[in-house]
């Protein structure tokens, strides 16, 4: 524990903020290594906030069809496949025919194509993809087939196999850089620690989609406003747990004050190396790092990037101090430069 | 090599929403603030064609400014949502109040340049004149900031194309948007009073090629973005401009119209070249999830290999 954690007590975010006697700031502990990719927290979301669809196709990307999170796309379930065990866990594929996954030579048709989207495919990637000159232009990608995979290869051919999947959804920052740039109040910290943007204020400036380090939040095409996990703010309200937490059915997403959430996350940490998942870290528990730490907690088994997430993400407002220092010092090289054209043509006409 | 994985070749950070619009007000923002500071000092000095030219180039590039601006947005029609508060955290907050300060003046001597010359000597028009001189004046003392604020605009951002060319941005921007101020003087002045706005724009086309050039240099990945695709060609043409207008001001604007007009106009497409270029280039360094999880893995990395204090 740091000095820093020992010193602030868990509502003192909201106090900093001008909260009187605030609840303490609450959050989420995501448990990536007991998430059973059942998307019930998406449906729940979608469910409880109203939550327009983003389209119904298949991005080809393992069992993951909501791409990233966004306006529309709260949480977010990813699916990682990878050529090893997980722990000491047998994946049962010792007698099958089984060969590597599929999904890298997925990757490879469809990255050169996100390129080539109007955004990147940070629009959700759920528009069809452009597919080269031609418009007509196939590519395989090995499915479906009649063939089992692996059954023209024997059994030298088999990988070992484990299924990453994590529930990601927006970190409610401690130093919440979407929040500090929106310049018309419209995104506001909560009582409970935790980001929100205020519908009726939000007028589409877009600046909060390049503020945020994750990603996160995004304006919808729909409604010209910019949209992200509330917490479930209106049952925070009531004493509800979020939706999402509600219909996790193996707590994989755990709702709870924060302090309370970073000992169990510690605790769950200890339990998984001491099995044998090494690999096991927490992400966003520090709250020395470069966005204070987060509201929403998560226990990875692989590199952050590995799930779409940026290893060591800074809060753009971190910068500000030292732009604005040469912001100044351009600002008065620019006057300096009027005041001496007018100067020295005055000088020169004189000659 | 762990430095390049990544989600399905996925961006971890959002593109930009902005779109054209935006890119198009950087460089009609400089030009505003770069042709006021000469409407001011020429009212001052007595160059009344400059002074009449730049004020009107001014008024135009601040409506288009806005208009642009207001379109840019979600909802347009909440655009006065940005007047509820003034937030420093906020370079876009900064900005808006920054053109609220500096728009009456520009719109106050705008409109006494349009004034019918029989109207002029009325009451009226005379306190209007002696209005607009105040706060033409108050105008040109913001200029400075509407020319470099939005540098701070794009730097504060997690887009690794423009937050990592922080230090030297604020200065390609300054310098771009004094060319393109005075390039619109030496396009519209006669040569007797272009003199300042010859000045103005050389000094501005030096600045921005030096601090163009330093910012390449520093560059580290993000260089990728910056030399690819249409925002390396913009760039490239930016450049190329810039110094045949450069040249052109110093060697011949001085004693051609047609040459001065030449200039100027070659050195208001630069300007807007690098705005469009630099703005570009952002846009593709969030495409790519390498610009955004390589330099961060690298810091991790070397904050681990660091020994412990």
């Amino acid at each position: 524990m740091t000095s820093r954690e020992l010193a602030d007590p868990p509502d003192a975010l909201a106090r900093a903020n001008g909260y009187h006697e605030p609840p303490p700031r609450v959050g989420f502990f995501t448990d990536t290594s007991v998430c059973i990719g059942c998307k019930a927290c998406e449906v729940a979301c979608k469910e409880w906030n109203d939550v327009p669809d983003d389209g119904f196709d298949l991005l080809g990307m393992s069992f993951d069809n909501s791409g990233m999170l966004g306006a529309n796309t709260w949480r977010h379930v990813a699916f990682v496949e990878q050529p090893r065990r997980l722990g000491q866990q047998d994946a049962g594929l010792a007698g099958l025919p089984t060969g590597p996954s599929g999904s890298d030579r997925m990757t490879e048709a469809v990255e050169p194509r996100l390129r080539a989207a109007p955004r990147g495919g940070t629009e959700l990637g759920t528009n069809p993809l452009p597919t080269g000159p031609g418009r007509r232009e196939v590519q395989d990608l090995g499915m479906p087939s009649f063939a089992r995979p692996g059954d023209g290869t024997g059994a030298e051919a088999r990988t070992d196999f484990r299924w990453l999947m994590e529930s990601d959804v927006c970190k409610h920052c401690t130093h919440a850089g979407c929040l500090d740039v929106c310049p018309t109040g419209a995104l506001f910290r909560t009582e409970f620690g935790t980001v929100v943007v205020q519908q009726d204020i939000c007028n589409g400036c877009g600046y909060c989609v390049v503020g945020c380090p994750f990603g996160v939040i995004d304006r919808s095409p729909l409604d010209g406003r910019a949209h992200k996990c509330t917490l479930c703010y209106d049952r925070l309200k009531d004493g509800l747990t979020p939706a999402c937490a509600k219909a996790c059915p193996t707590e994989s997403i755990q709702f709870g004050p924060l302090d309370e959430l970073r000992e169990r996350a510690d605790r769950r940490l200890a339990d998984l190396h001491q099995q044998g998942v090494t690999e096991a870290e927490l992400y966003g528990r520090n709250p020395d790092d470069g966005v204070g730490g987060h509201g929403s907690i998560f226990l990875l088994l692989d590199e952050p990037e590995v799930y779409g997430l940026p290893p060591a993400p800074v809060v753009p407002t971190r910068f500000a101090p030292q732009i604005w220092r040469r912001v100044g010092a351009a600002a008065v090289a620019f006057a300096a430069a009027a005041i001496g054209a007018f100067v020295s043509s005055a000088a020169g006409t004189r000659r | 090599m762990s430095a390049d994985r990544s989600y399905y070749g996925r961006p971890v950070i959002k593109a930009p929403v902005w779109e054209a619009g935006t890119a198009a007000y950087l460089f009609t923002g400089g030009l505003a603030a770069g042709t006021a500071v000469l409407a001011a000092g020429a009212d001052v000095v007595g160059a009344e064609r400059l002074r009449r030219a730049s004020w009107l180039g001014s008024f135009g590039a601040l409506l288009a400014s806005v208009v642009l601006l207001i379109d840019d947005l979600g909802r347009p029609e909440r655009f006065h949502h940005m007047l509820r508060v003034a937030k420093p955290t906020s370079p876009m907050s900064i900005g808006t109040w920054l053109l609220s300060a500096f728009g009456p003046g520009v719109g106050a001597a705008a409109v006494w340049e349009l004034l019918p010359a029989r109207w002029r000597s009325s009451w009226p028009a005379r306190f209007l004149r002696g209005l607009s001189r105040v706060l033409g004046l108050t105008s040109a003392t913001i200029a400075p900031g509407i020319a470099t604020y939005t540098a701070a605009l794009l730097s504060q951002t997690a887009v690794p194309g423009w937050n990592e060319v922080r230090q030297e941005l604020p200065f390609v921007f300054a310098g771009s948007a004094a060319a393109a101020g005075g390039g619109f003087g030496m396009v519209s002045a006669p040569l007797a009073e272009a003199g300042p706005a010859r000045a103005f724009a050389a000094a501005g086309a030096a600045g921005e090629l030096v601090a163009s050039r330093v910012m390449e240099r520093r560059m580290g990945l993000i260089g990728e973005v910056y030399h690819h695709g249409a925002a390396g060609r913009r760039r490239r043409a930016s450049e190329l401009l810039t110094v045949a207008g450069l040249a052109g001001t110093v060697l011949v604007a001085g004693r051609s119209r047609a040459g001065a007009a030449a200039s100027g106009a070659a050195l208001l497409a630069a300007s807007a070249l690098q705005r469009f270029g630099v703005f570009e280039a952002g846009v593709a360094s969030t495409k790519d999830p390498r610009y955004t999880v390589v330099p961060q893995r690298r810091r991790l990395d070397d904050a681990a290999e660091a020994p412990t204090t």
